[in-house]
């Protein structure tokens, strides 16, 4: 009863004037796993939720096993059998209530369990959602407050209570960007699974390594229409082109490791953790450093160090050969080191801002040459850096809320750039940017390297890593593992060092 | 072609209602003052615009602190009270100390920069929510102000604690500062326009204001971008402490004695007007104009009210329609996502 194919058919939504679905045809076959890759902008988000029942105004049809559906509210699309994790894992928690209630939170609201009932007797039904993901959760789990629980386990949750309402489509957008490496292998195990029952999964990810090991089919959105699908196996190449254009993939261009020689920041005996050893590190001028770790390993803690956001528990730093002990952001964007913090919503957008008005907030004294803010010296600032790393906006005056993941990103980068930065931070640069923004910030940090001045890259991905660092450090619960230049060590080693367990 | 047509609507009345949200206020105001300039022959008199504009700065000065301290995402409610503060300490100064007009002037903006410091304190320092740190001072200065004058009204001649009579009086220059006029225009006219364009400029013309609309629009990425977060939403408590003073300094002038209720209504009317004042022009965010048009909007509203012979509570009313009006205008009409106002 669970099975049939999902057919999509001539989908259009716009927002005001703007048009982000233009006729979107595509099938999702049941008891295969469909990927769907895209830019950022191409209409992914919207696609998804016009699926998950939030866009009542949108055109076409969608059938389940040939039976037309209308999805006009969240709950017909849950009713009808579509389950959708969102890549916002805050969307689907609600924070005061115990992990438990959130298992069951549907069920709850449906009825189905009393409105008034003890904990303790939600405790085996929700124990039985969690099985769906084969989560052994205690009990004491189970009545933590969700708001305690970190990012991975309410990305668990969220996707434990989807699966176990046995879904015929389910659609996951992004839903291993918080998830260690055991982590997704226990989802992809999961999905598999689900596909054997005959469950049509829709999957969404930048991440090719991902779509490579587990998608069957493929299909490209790009500017709100499907450009070309494929079955397994994938020709990335052909993917790449239908999803950037001939123009971006052209532009990849070859990499040449740099070793700097003097050494633009040490650092000596620095503590990240109460329970972690001190360690020393030196970034050298000229190079891309690349710190690898995965979620919980330190690297956020290291970075904001660095940029005084917080302080460590140990340790000094010497930048240039002179003392550094930031107080504050302030005090370390004088120095001229910059960070690109990791979540770019809650730490570098200001909601209702122009890009104008971003790119100058840290530089504000040189947009005032007398007295009075220049608004003009701020417009052709935003201007430079629309045009030079090729933002995709109207023009300075367009609000930051309105760009896509990618483009946001960009105008950060840029506005640090903007500062000459002698050490500049990117925690996390990538997530939730497609390929060609990756590429365009990846080559403008290299340029930045290029010009005898540091970076700091801090990611999980080891890929991302790779392609932009010359020089990779592994972090692993506080602790440097592995430091090597890039061209004397390989991915295999790079992985088997983040995985050791001390 | 359907597809077309609803989208060329869709468009349509999205621009009809950001026209209405641009420019809805002001038409409100505009309306409002032609319909009791035309039925009311009182009401069109110069002196009678004069008056109201005059009764108006108070609110006005006051409002506008409120509005610096909503721009830093925060509020204060302390405003009334410290403006009455001013009312009792400009009164001991001048009455009971025989002192000059000029140092009860002085006296009376120190006073209200240390509240704000205080304020400050409590939030910045000690982490205390704004609403409720300000909450609390509202309290402490109310009780505080009656405290050297025994819970009395100063006025000269009064008789004193050990049975002597006060020895000052309320100086022709400090009750200058309400009656002095510009040719028609009342000083105190002048003095809120001046503050005005002072505030405008200062947060929309220098680094100083946008640092503090960047800490109202997000706290921790102007953090992140290196703006003195804490120093900021400190200066802008000082600031909003100074002006609620200097709106006491005009009302104090006006009573001419120490009224001990007086500032008491202050609070209300002067967040009203800075709430009135977010939905002028469309922008969703507190402003130094918008908050000058929501004051003259009310008193407008509340002159109006009262040559049409309108009974006293009516004027509460009144006020409270065009706050809930001026909201929808906000958070219903406008399509920008105000962090400003919902901070509150």
């Amino acid at each position: 009863m669970n099975q049939g194919d999902v057919e999509i058919r001539d989908i259009t939504m716009s927002f005001g004037s703007n048009p982000v679905l233009r006729g979107v045809d595509m099938d999702i076959p049941h008891g295969q796993v469909t990927a769907l890759l895209g830019a950022n902008g191409a209409g992914k988000s919207t696609l998804i939720k016009v699926l998950s029942g939030v866009y009542p105004q949108h055109g076409g049809t969608v059938r389940i096993g040939g039976e037309p559906v209308h999805l006009i509210t969240p709950a017909d699309s849950r009713n009808v059998g579509i389950e959708t994790v969102h890549q916002r894992i805050d969307e689907g928690i609600i924070p005061g209530l115990s992990v438990a209630e959130n298992l069951l939170f549907e069920r709850i609201v449906s009825g189905t369990i009393r409105a008034i009932s003890s904990l303790r007797s939600m405790l085996k039904p929700a124990k039985e959602v969690a099985q769906a993901l084969e989560l052994d959760w205690s009990d004491s789990f189970l009545r933590k407050d969700v708001f305690e629980l970190g990012i991975a386990d309410k990305q668990l949750l969220t996707l434990a209570r989807a699966l176990s309402r046995l879904p015929k489509l389910l659609v996951l957008d992004e839903p291993t960007s918080a998830l260690s490496q055991v982590e997704v292998d226990r989802l992809f195990e999961v999905i598999r699974r689900m596909r054997t029952r005959g469950v049509s999964v829709l999957y969404v990810s930048h991440r090719l390594s991902e779509i490579e090991s587990l998608a069957d089919n493929l299909v490209v959105l790009r500017d709100g229409t499907i450009r070309g699908g494929q079955r397994a196996p994938f020709n990335w190449d052909i993917a790449l082109t239908h999803m950037l254009g001939e123009q971006a993939v052209r532009a990849m261009e070859e990499f040449q490791e740099r070793r700097g020689t003097q050494v633009c920041l040490s650092m000596k005996s620095i503590k990240l953790f109460q329970r972690s050893k001190p360690f020393d590190l030196t970034v050298n001028k000229g190079e891309v450093l690349g710190v690898v770790g995965l979620l919980g390993s330190g690297k956020s803690e290291l970075a904001r160090g660095i940029f005084g956001a917080d302080k460590f528990l140990e340790g000094t730093m010497k930048l240039g050969g002179i003392g550094f002990r930031p107080s504050a952001p302030a005090a370390a964007i004088k120095r001229r080191v910059f960070l690109v913090p990791e979540d770019r919503a809650a730490e570098s957008m200001l909601p209702g801002w122009s890009i104008a008005q971003t790119v100058s907030l840290p530089f504000l004294k040189q947009f005032t040459p007398g007295f009075i803010l220049s608004f003009g010296a701020e417009r052709s600032e935003g201007l430079r850096i629309i045009e030079d790393l090729g933002v995709i906006a109207t023009g300075p005056d367009q609000d930051v809320d309105a760009l896509s993941g990618g483009n946001q990103q960009k105008v950060v980068v840029g506005r640090w750039l903007q500062g000459e930065p002698q050490l500049l931070l990117l925690d996390e640069p990538f997530r939730g940017v497609d390929i060609g923004a990756r590429r365009e910030i990846s080559r403008k940090v290299r340029f930045v390297a290029g010009h005898d001045d540091a970076v700091i890259v801090l990611t999980s991905d080891i890929d991302e890593a790779l392609e932009v660092a010359d020089r990779i450090v592994v972090l692993v619960d506080g602790e440097i593992r592995f430091d090597s230049y890039v061209t004397q060590t390989s991915r295999e080693q790079i992985l088997s060092k983040m995985s050791e367990v001390a | 072609m359907t597809n077309r047509a609803i989208i060329g609507s869709e468009d349509l009345r999205n621009r009809i209602r950001d026209y209405i949200v641009k420019y809805g206020f002001i038409v409100v105001t505009v309306v409002l003052f032609i319909w009791f300039a035309t039925s009311e022959e009182t009401f069109r008199m110069p002196n009678t615009i004069f008056s109201m504009l005059k009764f108006t700065s108070v609110v006005a000065i006051v409002g506008l602190g409120v509005t610096v301290a909503m721009v830093v995402g925060g509020l204060d409610l302390s405003v009334g009270a410290v403006a009455g503060l001013s009312v009792t300490l400009s009164a001991m100064t001048m009455v009971i100390y025989g002192l000059t007009g000029i140092t009860a002037v002085i006296v009376v903006l120190i006073a209200g920069a240390a509240v704000g410091l205080f304020n400050a304190l409590l939030i910045v320092v000690l982490k205390i929510p704004d609403l409720l740190a300000t909450l609390g001072t509202m309290f402490i200065i109310m009780g505080l102000k009656l405290l050297p004058v025994d819970g009395q009204s100063v006025s000269s001649g009064m008789t004193l604690r050990d049975g002597s009579t006060a020895p000052g009086k309320f100086t022709a220059d400090f009750l200058l500062i309400d009656r002095a006029t510009w040719g028609p225009v009342p000083f105190p006219v002048i003095l809120f326009l001046v503050l005005t364009a002072a505030t405008w400029f200062f947060l929309t013309r220098t680094k100083w204001g946008r640092m503090m609309y960047a800490i109202g629009a997000n706290p921790e990425a102007s953090r992140l971008a290196g703006v003195r977060v804490r120093s900021y939403r400190a200066l802008a408590y000082v600031i909003s402490g100074v002006f609620a003073s200097i709106g006491g300094l005009i009302l104090s002038s006006r009573i001419g004695q120490g009224d001990i209720s007086a500032g008491n209504s202050l609070l209300l009317d002067a967040v009203a007007v800075a709430l009135v004042g977010t939905s002028v022009l469309g922008l969703a965010k507190p402003n130094a104009w918008g908050t000058a048009l929501g004051a003259i909007l009310l008193g407008i509203v509340i002159t109006g009210l009262t040559i049409k012979g309108f009974p006293y509570y009516a004027q509460d009313i009144a006020k409270g329609v065009v706050l809930v009006l001026a909201l929808i205008f906000s958070f219903t009409l406008s399509r920008k996502k105000s962090r400003y106002v919902s901070a509150v």
